[in-house]
């Protein structure tokens, strides 16, 4: 497709998305991440040495899995599933964080925060800050806190210090802001170790540099296992790093359909969804210009999902591109859609999947019968033991003593 | 459109007396709209020079928790861009004090930049400062308010290499805003060490006035900067005037004699 690019203009534009939207004092330091970058790019032992934290820390490669009783009971497509659930932590984050805790090393940085929704990003960066000794402070919405208690604990476990924000809706934007006002004044001696392919450039396309190992595994998986591309590629999209991690290394191949699947939360009503590209406009927020749910008077509305990694109100740039440039599509499913996907993959394949993810299963789930002979491959970012508790709430059925 | 001028008279003038100009900062709309206009002339009385009038915004990253609160209570008052704008024009009716703008820019491009331009500039608006514009993603921002007669003030950090120094000093008219600590915005006990540095290095760079802001809050810090500075910016400390007189119905005087302390003119 020659009107897709891949890597962004010098300004960290994708067409007109990304960007650097943020106070002058940051300016100096993202040139200088991406100057650390761009060296670390061509050092041989930048690179060697990631691969190996990659291998052997983190478990990559990640198998790909066939799901054959999941697409016989659905009696459709041939479901693939790439399975970044089984890295190390239990969620794709990990890639990233061990790309940016090698640059913060680099670059002498002594001090690491980052924001964190459903706590996969935080309790990666809290693992990766212990593995070379860093001071580390993770920032998170009060309410996010509430949801996710076992990743708050895990944190701390791992040595790093939690801070609750308590400004706004009290989730992931409010611990982005948060985190970005730490990074305004620590800016010296501090890495602020960014979660998503969000914020300003150089971070949405670090960010997706980091984990394009997920796509690149995967389109060499199915060449080899069944000798050709998929149809349909399922990802959920909160920021949207594990969906640009899977979709790039498929960018070029026009017959592969790209599908990210966005919180439709409880209903279409702003603020009680996180779908950005049917419910949003485009606009600035936290450092990039992409889609974004906003009022009439452009503040930013409030979101809602039982997936707390979803629950944004602003897409990564370079989707918002792929979506203009019809490259890839966007769909939202729903809390209960995501829910009931869960329940079944649990149930055909034995695998307790990420709220996060479960929103992509659903639409997978939903295409599926309709789709005989084609190829379904779903990107499972990560597992769902943190959101135990959320689906013993939705499930009360199954936490009775006599229950099936 | 040519400049207003305002903002250059006003350093002019300020420079004649020999005294720094005393930007104030002020959020639209705290407590309540339909009281804003009275504040800022109040703080003109006081001895503000030139008006830094905030649009509040939901997500206010390069703010401490003073301005946050403020822009949580105008927002919550239903203070919106056009209500801003209308504030403004009543300001103007009573006031020739420069009034720039000072805004993230979500508010703005949502509210149609070209239109805000046009609006500000016939409600008497004379420049605009936007807290999340980088210079490298400013020139249609500066080429709309450059058509409409606005001055485009830019922000230099004490991050900010010599290039990009250069470049702030080349994309701003008016005045360059000096920020004099890496952070966001709230009172501090003293002021930065570095910031007079800093500002002698703006000067071989430009010659536009020089005003100096973030965490300025006492009149001794006003003696301080206005040593080796055209202008001192004051925000987070009215904004805590406003915070504790909020439903006070001597709220207008307390700003007044707040500003007549740090302005040193009676
Ligand atoms: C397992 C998992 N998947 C997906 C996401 C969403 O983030 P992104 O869109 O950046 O992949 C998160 C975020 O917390 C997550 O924990």
């Amino acid at each position: 497709m020659s009107t897709t690019i891949k890597t962004p203009d010098a300004g960290g534009h994708f067409g007109p998305y990304g960007g650097r939207y943020v106070p002058e004092t940051l300016m100096a330091p993202l040139e200088e991440l991406e100057r650390a970058f761009h060296e670390a790019q061509q050092d041989e032992s930048f690179r060697a040495e990631l691969k190996d934290l990659l291998a052997n820390f983190a478990g990559r490669p990640t198998p790909l899995y066939e799901a054959k009783r999941l697409s016989q009971t659905l009696g459709g497509a041939r479901i693939f599933i790439k399975r970044e659930d089984l890295l190390h932590t239990g969620a794709h984050k990990i890639n990233n964080c061990l790309g940016q805790i090698l640059l913060a090393r680099r670059m002498g940085k002594k001090r690491i925060i980052a924001e964190t929704g459903a706590g996969q990003h935080g309790v990666a960066t809290a693992t990766v800050c212990a593995l070379f000794g860093l001071e580390c402070v993770v920032y998170m919405g009060e309410e996010d806190m509430r949801r996710q208690r076992l990743n708050v604990f895990r944190m701390r476990m791992l040595g790093a210090k939690v801070v609750s924000v308590t400004s706004g809706s009290r989730t992931l934007k409010d611990a982005v802001s948060e985190a970005m006002r730490d990074w305004v004044t620590n800016v010296s001696s501090t890495h602020y170790l960014l979660g998503s392919a969000l914020g300003s450039h150089p971070y949405p396309m670090l960010v997706r540099d980091f984990h394009r190992c997920t796509g690149d595994e995967a389109r060499a998986q199915i060449l080899e296992r069944i000798g050709r591309l998929p149809d349909t590629i399922f990802a959920c999209v909160g920021g949207g790093s594990n969906a640009i991690g899977i979709f790039t290394a498929f960018i070029g191949d026009a017959g592969v359909k790209l599908v990210g699947v966005e919180a439709g939360g409880r209903s279409g009503k702003l603020g009680e969804h996180a779908a950005r590209f049917s419910g949003g406009s485009p606009g600035v927020l936290q450092g990039a210009y992409s889609y974004l749910l906003q009022d009439e008077d452009g503040q930013v509305s409030l979101t809602h999902s039982v997936s707390a990694g979803l629950d944004y109100a602003l897409v990564g740039p370079e989707h918002a591109w792929l979506h203009d440039q019809g490259r890839a599509e966007y769909v939202s499913a729903t809390d209960s859609s995501a829910l009931n996907a869960a329940k079944t993959l649990a149930r055909t394949e034995g695998i307790i999947p990420a709220l996060e993810s479960s929103h992509a299963i659903a639409e997978a789930l939903r295409r599926a019968p309709a789709a005989k002979d084609e190829v379904f491959l779903i990107n499972l970012s990560g597992r769902g033991d943190k959101d135990t508790d959320i689906y013993r709430e939705n499930f009360p059925e199954l936490d009775q003593d006599n229950a099936e | 459109m040519p400049s207003s001028e305002r903002i250059a008279r006003c350093f002019e003038a300020c420079k004649q007396a020999g005294r720094p100009a005393l930007v104030a900062y002020l959020t639209a709309g705290d407590p309540h709209p339909d009281r804003t206009v009275e504040l800022a002339l109040a703080m003109e009385r006081g001895g503000a020079d030139l008006l830094e009038l905030g649009v509040p915004f939901s997500d206010p990253i390069a703010d401490g928790p003073v301005i946050q609160h403020a822009s949580d209570r105008a927002l919550h008052a239903g203070t919106t861009v056009a209500r801003v704008l209308e504030i403004a024009r009543e300001i103007r009716a009573h006031s020739s004090m420069p009034i720039i703008l000072f805004s993230y820019m979500n508010p703005l491009l949502r509210y149609g930049f070209d239109r805000l331009c046009t609006d500000a500039r016939a409600a008497g608006v004379d420049g605009c400062l936007f807290t999340d514009l980088s210079v490298e993603e400013a020139d249609a921002t500066v080429a709309a308010m450059k058509k409409h007669g606005l001055d485009t003030v830019f922000l230099a950090a004490p991050t900010s290499t010599e290039r990009r120094l250069k470049l702030v000093a080349e994309y701003s008219t008016g005045f360059v805003y000096v920020v004099s600590r890496t952070g966001v915005t709230g009172e501090q006990a003293t002021v930065a060490g570095g910031v007079h540095e800093l500002v002698d290095q703006l000067k071989s760079l430009t010659s536009l006035p020089l005003a100096v802001g973030f965490g300025i809050s006492r009149r001794e810090h006003v003696e301080a900067i206005g040593g080796y500075a055209d202008g001192v910016v004051v925000g987070s400390a009215f904004m805590r005037v406003v915070e504790k007189y909020g439903s006070a119905p001597d709220l207008a005087a307390q700003l007044e004699s707040f500003t007549r302390e740090l302005s040193g003119r009676s």
